[in-house]
């Protein structure tokens, strides 16, 4: 599938640095959440066949923990915040409230905890996309799910699945204490947001 | 020991399968997997579906497989090519979750249940019966099925194995 035509290489950089700018305030606010140092890779942009999106988390039949909140606005898309069930148990340890768990087991308590805290961090991705670009971008309610990868990301598709069998996909890792990866934010904006979002940020469009 | 061929089907993919070979399909969510079977011919299909209905679609290359009104057919074509006779087919399905819920939200957070309505009512045009089915809910789910017995087995992580 060819998403954009013109200026492929260049659109890219510019989704790039979307995805830099959203989710270093994210990862600021993580470390602040956190009381801790947290890096976060150089975001990946790429456009993926549907079936290999779930390998960026570690396979369709992975266990992961992800928040899900839909944008809207003038440029809508799908938002995950993705946590290996480790690093979710890490990050609920740092709260004194939660120290007493079982292993793969997650309470209402913790699970809305998680989600709120995936709100926070989506939250303060999308409030400095809107302020980069100048789009309204407006988070639906968060919601979490505890499953394979594949049938929570293939959620984030369906806008994408009436183009062609391949999504754009901007991926950001968050890293703690120079670990595997801690976290991940997926952005993927519906096919008709790209050029609103080019628009906004003075890209040339066709 | 007895060698037995899985072949993957993937999202939006079709693909049949015989004389005991397995077709399998990884985390079904909203998408549902719809399998039919010959028990004549052991002869079995399966169809990772996506969404609803091919009108939706925009892409200039219709991926039929993607579709519930498009695959259904196309699974249906391939089987009886193979020899497979329509009145003998069962079908099975499985997926078709509400992987979120949300106070409220539009069609779209419907997807799932949208899929399997729109299956049901391919499969009812072609009078072709559903055995069972493991729809809905908010889980998701990987199918395999057995072109030696036409059994659906569906793993999920929270309820763990379970055969159709």
């Amino acid at each position: 599938m060819i998403l954009f035509p013109k200026d492929e290489e260049f659109k890219m950089d510019v989704l790039r640095e979307v995805g830099n700018i959203g989710s270093g305030h994210a990862a600021t606010a993580l470390s602040t959440l956190m009381d801790r140092q947290v890096d976060m890779a150089v975001p990946t942009v790429s456009l993926l066949p549907f079936e290999s999106i779930a390998d960026r988390v570690g396979g369709s039949e992975a266990i992961v923990v992800a928040i899900f909140l839909r944008i809207e606005g003038p440029a809508p898309g799908n938002m995950f915040f993705i946590l290996r069930p480790g690093s979710a148990r890490r990050l609920l340890a740092r709260f004194p409230v939660f120290d007493d768990f079982e292993a793969d087991q997650y309470s209402e308590l913790e699970l809305s905890a998680l989600c709120e805290i995936g709100n926070i961090l989506a939250g303060s991705y999308l409030s400095s996309l809107g302020d980069f670009t100048g789009l309204y971008m407006s988070p639906s309610v968060p919601s979490i799910a505890v499953d394979m990868a594949g049938a929570i990301l293939s959620y984030g598709l369906m806008q994408f699945g009436t183009m062609g069998d391949d999504a754009l996909l901007i991926d950001t890792i968050f890293l703690e204490g120079g670990q595997e990866a801690d976290g991940q934010f997926f952005l993927i904006p519906d096919p008709e947001s790209f050029n609103k979002m080019f628009q906004a940020l003075g890209v040339p469009v066709e | 020991m007895i060698e037995v061929t899985l072949i993957k089907v993937g999202m939006a993919d079709l693909n049949i399968a015989s004389g005991g070979a397995l077709l399998k399909t990884t985390g079904l969510g909203s998408c549902v997997g719809v399998t039919l079977y010959d028990p004549q011919l052991k002869l079995a299909g399966m169809a990772h579906i996506m969404l609803p209905l091919s009108e939706i679609a925009r892409e200039g290359q219709l991926n039929v497989a993607k579709y519930a009104d498009t695959a259904i057919p196309e699974l249906i074509r391939r089987l009886r090519e193979k020899g497979a006779d329509i009145k003998r087919l069962v079908a099975k399905m499985a997926g078709g979750a509400q992987m979120f819920a949300f106070a409220g939200g539009g069609d779209s957070m419907r997807i799932g249940p949208r899929n399997v309505e729109s299956a049901k009512l391919m499969l009812d045009s072609f009078s072709i019966p559903l055995a069972a089915e493991d729809t809905g809910a908010n889980y998701g789910r990987t199918v395999e099925l057995d072109s030696g017995t036409g059994i659906l087995m569906i793993r999920s992580v929270q309820l763990g194995v379970k055969e159709i």
